[in-house]
C-alpha cells in the first residue's frame, strides 16, 4: 500500500511536469504516421506526373484529403518533438529556449500551410 | 624505463583507433539525420500542395522543378530518408515491446533496416516510373 497522498502521486511528473508525455506522443504520432505515410506513398506513385485536373480530382476526394490532413497534423507534431530532442542535445541556455521556440513555430507554420493548401484544393477555392 | 613507456604499455579500454564501429551506431545516426532531412523536406510537400492550390500555371512550374534531374535526385533521396526513417521507427517499436535486444537481433534488425529501405525505395521509383 502506498503511503503517498493522491495529490502527491499526480504531482510526480518530474522536472518538466509532463512525465513521459514527450516520449509517448512521439510513439503515438509515429504509429499513426507509419500507416498514413505508407498510404501517401501509394497515392503519390499513382498521381505523380499526372495532368493538373486529375491531381486536383484525387486530392479533393474527401477520403484522400482526410488522410492527407491527418498525416500533416501527425507529421507536424512528430517532427516538432523529434527536432526538440536534437536541439536539447546541442543547444544550451538562452539559445536552447530560442531554438525550441523556433522549432515549434516552424513545425506549426509548415503544418498549417500544408493543411490550408489541402483545404483550398478540397473546397475548390 | 621512462614514465611515458610505462603508460604506453597499459591496456587502453575502448580507444577510438581500435574501437570496432557497431552497425547500430550508424543506424542511430542515420535515424537522426534522416529525421532532420525529413523535417526540412516537409517544405517540398508544402510547396507542391500550395502550387496545386494556386492553379495549373504554377503547378506546372513546381512539376517542372520536381521533374528535372536535380529535382528527381532530391526526391529520390527524400523518399529513401522517409522509408528508412519509417522502418527505423518500426525497429524502435520492437524495442519498445522489450524484444530484439540481443546482439544478433540488434545487428540483424539494423541490416534488415538498411537493406529493406534501399529495396523499397528502388521499388517505389520503379513502379512509379513504369506507371507513367
Amino acid at each position: 500500500m502506498s503511503m503517498r497522498t493522491p495529490l502527491s502521486r499526480v504531482r510526480g511528473l518530474g522536472s518538466a511536469k509532463e512525465g513521459t508525455g514527450h516520449f509517448w506522443h512521439q510513439r503515438v504520432t509515429g504509429a499513426a504516421l507509419a500507416i498514413l505515410v505508407t498510404l501517401f506513398l501509394i497515392l503519390l506513385i499513382a498521381i505523380a506526373g499526372r495532368p493538373y485536373p486529375e491531381v486536383i480530382a484525387v486530392l479533393s476526394n474527401p477520403f484522400v484529403a482526410l488522410l492527407m490532413v491527418l498525416m500533416v497534423a501527425a507529421g507536424a507534431w512528430h517532427m516538432k518533438l523529434g527536432m526538440q530532442v536534437v536541439i536539447e542535445d546541442y543547444f544550451h541556455g538562452g539559445l536552447l529556449i530560442a531554438a525550441v521556440i523556433a522549432n515549434t513555430f516552424f513545425s506549426i507554420a509548415v503544418g498549417l500551410a500544408t493543411a490550408l493548401a489541402l483545404l483550398k484544393i478540397s473546397f475548390g477555392g | 624505463m621512462s614514465n611515458s613507456d610505462a603508460k604506453a604499455g597499459r591496456p587502453l579500454s575502448p580507444h577510438l583507433q581500435i574501437y570496432r564501429w557497431p552497425i547500430t551506431m550508424t543506424m542511430s545516426i542515420l535515424h537522426r539525420v534522416t529525421g532532420m532531412a525529413l523535417y526540412f523536406g516537409t517544405l517540398l510537400l508544402a510547396w507542391w500542395l500550395i502550387a496545386a492550390a494556386a492553379g495549373p500555371a504554377y503547378f506546372d512550374v513546381a512539376n517542372a522543378v520536381f521533374g528535372s534531374w536535380i529535382g528527381r535526385l532530391v526526391l529520390f533521396g527524400y523518399s529513401w530518408a522517409l522509408i528508412h526513417h519509417l522502418l527505423g521507427g518500426l525497429r524502435h517499436f520492437v524495442w519498445d515491446f522489450g524484444a530484439g535486444f540481443s546482439k544478433s537481433a540488434r545487428d540483424n534488425l539494423a541490416y534488415a533496416n538498411i537493406i529493406a529501405s534501399a529495396i523499397l525505395t528502388v521499388l517505389v521509383w520503379v513502379v512509379g516510373l513504369l506507371l507513367h
